[in-house]
């Protein structure tokens, strides 16, 4: 099977190269115990990453150059084997994957050098700079196994490993309790998701070892398939309000299972509340990991499983449903928070959102698409927010900010790039053309049951998308400064060195768009070249539709997305007093959605403290400490010591009568046993 | 006729009535001889079984057992009687060397 | 007639045995109440067509072994038996359970387990029957009991020598 396939030997080098990086690091920092000049972390790290990026490069133009089936497979070593199944080290680049690895490689080399500028201040002197490094190197190792493996076992790795990238550097700052506690939050909360991941994967590969194709490949489970997408599962009696009941078909139990997986790493709904609080820890890390890479595993994971998702329509319902609620419900909680980067996260969860609607109808290439826009102009927007909180001495509230244009005009410049591209104003922002690709999809998808209220919910949240980003923007950027004195005087641009890869981004923010845009947009032939690209790679069809219907959807779009703009404007610029006497007339609802609705509390109650009180009573204090060392371990060491001693010290009295009598005892045992 | 039966209970119960001596007693005499009172239980059952099979060898056994315990006997009264210089009891619990 | 007599002494041989284990007070008695026994029981020998034997136990054991243990017991002479407190009543106990259930466990094993006895020629158990199996077919273990009776000798003679220093 393999040989068929193009052999390069270099796809290895793309997540090895982080890894070598991290591992010096790591052996430097804890058996060594000396830590690198800061100039020669940078030129480590950095340049791991950057080969990595350049490495990715070079391997897409080889892959444009395979003749057939455009895929890359390089096979390091067989990790498990076992009989006829096997699972190797491998990796698999096809346009999908070519894609993933270039963001995440391009993004991330940017975020490094960002990272150089604002780790600097880092107060835990060299150590600091150089653990923080490490870990991203790590990080990245991770998220390009996850995107680069060929089988589910090693995705599964780096799925893993992102989530422990996470934990690390969420809780980077780790004297502070706080960061810690949310580096935590985020690993179990994805470990809930990784719990039904695995059953996914479970699922699917002893359903296909029933059917006689025992495999994890991607490959070899794409081909295996057919296999099992007629059999079905009969659910048990008290799941039998669930649609469909009391039969589903396998193929959708098993996505909803992997989805589960998703939801936790991509912050879905129920599982997202891990990523608001992760922006404890250092912008940078908000910025890769939290808008560009590891949230985007669940939507990579989608698309790659895309053969799966087409055979599974209620899972791909379910996804789909997933997705608008989470984006509408995090759009809204955005529109009242103050600190700049929950407004982020909360955007990000929102956006996330909108790719699962992509990809529950169908439209894995538009999903993907949105992905890549959403990289450039969330880390835009990410690191904007970072040189913000440098220039206001790490204030993060936005009710201190404001009239920061005068102050800091390239940053202001840059944020409302970012601002502009999320919203989504044709033509000049990536999202736009992003964005219009998902709804469109989402207008066209007949067969999910809903699918015109998934495009109406779709269109809502970009007006309200539009309306808290520029919230924000010009409560950061415009209207008095609200910051205290000492404060504003030394408010100042951030260094080139991170402005530099702000530029960059900016630049993609804008035209990054045009890598995909709909042929309705730009009529040129293969306008939408990552369409195109990628549309062999997934299960989807290329979808057919009159211009002018694409017009028609676009412009209510930006209609709406208009209106949200001049609400912003009006709101928190014109009237600044509006706002507060708006949420003080809607009183209880107003509160709800500034405290999130409450969900943490609701989890904290319902779940975690409940689940605390067994662990801790009953596991900890019951079974624990009391049946297991005092009844088990104490307590056969004192029957052990009453029975010596207050029994069997006598079998040794020394005197010959005791040992008469057990002599007669013992023989009248004998006796009676052989005679009974 | 002698039951035979009997006999052979008879010699069980002296049997024991020697154990619970052996036992029990706490002088070293008397332990001594209840000893010998089981070595004559044993005695009337080889006897006991020699008439009920009509075989002398059970008869030579009993010559041999009384030897036997004549020897033993002479033996430990000798030992008893040291040991009697040595501690001044004849109290068995004095004896108790066996002890680890 | 014979049946009789032995019941009487059987019930003698038991109440010598109870009265050497029970009595505490006198160990000259509880020797002499043994010699009881042991004529006893040379009687039920002789019922039983031992004739030999039975004269020899009443002439070793009744005159030759006790006799030796009432020369030691006189020779020492013991005072009353003292007991140590803590172990007397478990020891009794235990001792008494034991041998009950030695007893019981003796009987149900005996019972039922024997036919008639064999016929046995007129001479059986006398003197010249004896005398003949032990010097022809047992003449070995014959020699052997006299080898250990001199071994005897000579350990009870060195054991109760006075040291001479």
């Amino acid at each position: 099977m393999v040989d068929e396939l193009t052999q390069s030997q270099l796809l290895r080098w793309i997540p090895l190269l982080p890894l070598l990086a991290a591992a010096v690091h790591g052996v430097l920092l804890v058996v060594v115990r000396r830590t690198l000049p800061r100039g020669l972390v940078i030129l480590l790290s950095c340049g791991a990453v950057i080969a990595s990026f350049l490495l990715s490069f070079v391997a897409l133009i080889e892959l444009v150059g395979v003749e057939g089936e455009r895929i890359l497979v390089d096979n390091v070593y067989t990790w498990i084997g076992a009989g006829r199944f096997s699972a190797d080290v491998a990796y698999l680049l096809d346009p999908l994957s070519a894609a993933m690895s270039l963001t995440v490689t391009g993004v991330g080399s940017l975020i490094h050098v960002y990272s150089i500028g604002y780790m600097d201040e880092d107060h835990r002197e060299d150590k600091g700079f150089q653990r923080f490094f490490c870990y991203l190197n790590l990080f990245m190792f991770a998220m390009l196994t996850l995107v680069l493996g060929d089988n589910l076992l090693l995705m599964f790795l780096g799925w893993e490993g992102v989530g422990l990238c996470s934990y690390l550097l969420i809780g980077f700052w780790y004297a502070d309790r706080f960061n810690a506690y949310c580096g935590a939050k985020a690993f179990i909360v994805n470990r809930i998701g990784d719990f039904g991941f695995l059953v996914g994967i479970f699922l699917l590969f002893w359903s296909l070892a029933d059917a006689g194709q025992a495999a994890v490949a991607f490959r070899d489970i794409e081909a295996g398939l057919a296999a099992i997408v007629e059999r079905t599962v009969v659910l048990p009696d008290w799941l039998g309000f669930l649609p469909g009941a009391p039969e589903w078909r396998l193929t959708t139990l098993i996505g909803i299972c992997l989805f589960v997986g998703a939801m936790g790493k991509s912050a879905q709904i129920p599982l997202y509340v891990w990523l608001p609080d992760a922006m404890a820890g250092p912008t940078p890390v908000s910025a890769l990991i939290h808008a560009a890479t590891m949230v985007t595993a669940g939507v990579y994971m989608v698309c790659r499983m895309s053969f799966l998702y087409a055979e599974a329509p209620g899972a791909s319902a379910l996804v789909a449903w997933t997705g608008a609620i989470t984006a509408i419900f995090a759009a809204t909680i955005a529109i009242a928070q103050t600190d700049i980067k929950k407004v982020l996260a909360y955007s990000t969860v929102s956006q996330l959102g909108y790719m699962f609607l992509a990809a529950g109808v169908g439209a894995y290439s538009a999903a993907i698409f949105h992905l890549v826009t959403h990289a450039f102009f969330k880390a835009l927007l990410f690191l904007g927010s970072g040189a913000v909180i440098l220039a206001m001495h790490h204030e993060q509230n936005t009710d201190k900010m404001g009239g920061l244009r005068s102050y800091i005009p390239r940053t202001h410049a840059v944020f409302g790039i970012g601002v502009i591209a999320i919203a989504g104003l044709p033509y000049i922002a990536s999202g736009f053309f992003s964005k219009d690709e998902i709804l469109l999809s989402a207008y066209l998808a007949h067969h999910v049951p809903g699918y015109m209220a998934l495009w109406g919910i779709g269109v809502v949240t970009a007006g309200i998308t539009a309306f808290y980003m520029f919230r924000v923007h010009f409560r950061t950027f415009f209207g008095e400064c609200r910051a205290p004195e000492e404060v504003r005087s030394h408010i100042h641009e951030p260094k080139n060195v991170v402005l530099v890869p702000l530029y960059v981004l900016a630049f993609l923010a804008i035209f990054g768009g045009y890598l995909g845009p709909s042929e309705a947009f730009v009529p040129v032939p293969d306008a939408n070249s990552l369409g195109n690209f990628l549309l062999p790679a997934l299960s989807q069809e290329a979808h057919h539709v009159a211009h002018s219907t694409e017009y028609a959807l676009a412009g209510l779009t930006t209609g709406i997305i208009l209106l949200g703009i001049l609400f912003a404007y009006l709101l928190y610029v014109r009237r600044p007093e509006l706002p507060g006497r708006i949420a003080a007339s809607l009183g209880g609802l107003s509160r709800a959605v500034a405290n999130k609705y409450y969900v943490d509390e609701i989890y904290d109650a319902v779940i975690v403290r409940p689940l605390v009180l067994i662990s801790d009573r009953v596991f900890f204090r019951g079974i624990d400490a009391t049946l297991i060392d005092e009844v088990g371990a104490n307590g056969s060491a004192r029957a052990v010591r009453m029975l010596a001693s207050n029994v069997l010290k006598y079998l040794q009295s020394g005197l010959a009568q005791g040992y008469l009598f057990l002599m007669i005892a013992g023989a009248l045992a004998i006796i009676g046993y052989l005679t009974r | 006729m002698v039951p035979i039966e009997h006999a052979i209970a008879l010699s069980g119960i002296l049997f024991t009535i020697g154990t619970v001596g052996a036992i029990a007693r706490r002088n070293l005499i008397v332990v001594l001889m209840s000893i010998e009172l089981m070595l004559n239980a044993v005695n009337l059952a080889l006897v006991a079984f020699s008439r009920l099979w009509g075989n002398l060898d059970g008869q030579i056994f009993v010559l041999m057992v009384i030897v036997v315990a004549a020897a033993e006997v002479a033996v430990g009264l000798g030992i008893v009687i040291s040991l009697f210089r040595n501690r001044e009891s004849m109290n068995v619990e004095d004896v108790s060397l066996l002890k680890w | 007639m014979s049946v009789l007599f032995f019941y009487v002494f059987a019930a003698l041989a038991i109440a010598g045995a109870l009265g050497m284990v029970l009595n505490t007070r006198n160990t000259v008695a509880a020797a002499l109440s043994l010699v009881v026994t042991m004529v006893a029981l040379g009687g039920v020998y002789v019922l039983l067509g031992a004739y030999l034997i039975g004269a020899l136990q009443v002439m070793v054991y009744a005159g030759a072994i006790l006799v030796l243990f009432l020369f030691v017991v006189m020779l020492l002479n013991l005072r009353r038996e003292e007991f140590s407190p803590q172990r007397q009543l478990p020891t009794k106990i235990a001792a008494a359970v034991i041998g009950l259930l030695f007893l019981l466990q003796f009987l149900r094993l005996i019972d039922g387990a024997f036919g008639a006895p064999a016929a046995i020629p007129a001479d059986f158990g006398g003197y010249r029957q004896v005398g003949t199996a032990l010097f022809t077919d047992y003449v070995l273990a014959f020699e052997a009991t006299s080898l250990l009776l001199l071994a005897a000798m000579v350990g009870a003679v060195i054991l109760a020598k006075r040291r001479i220093d």
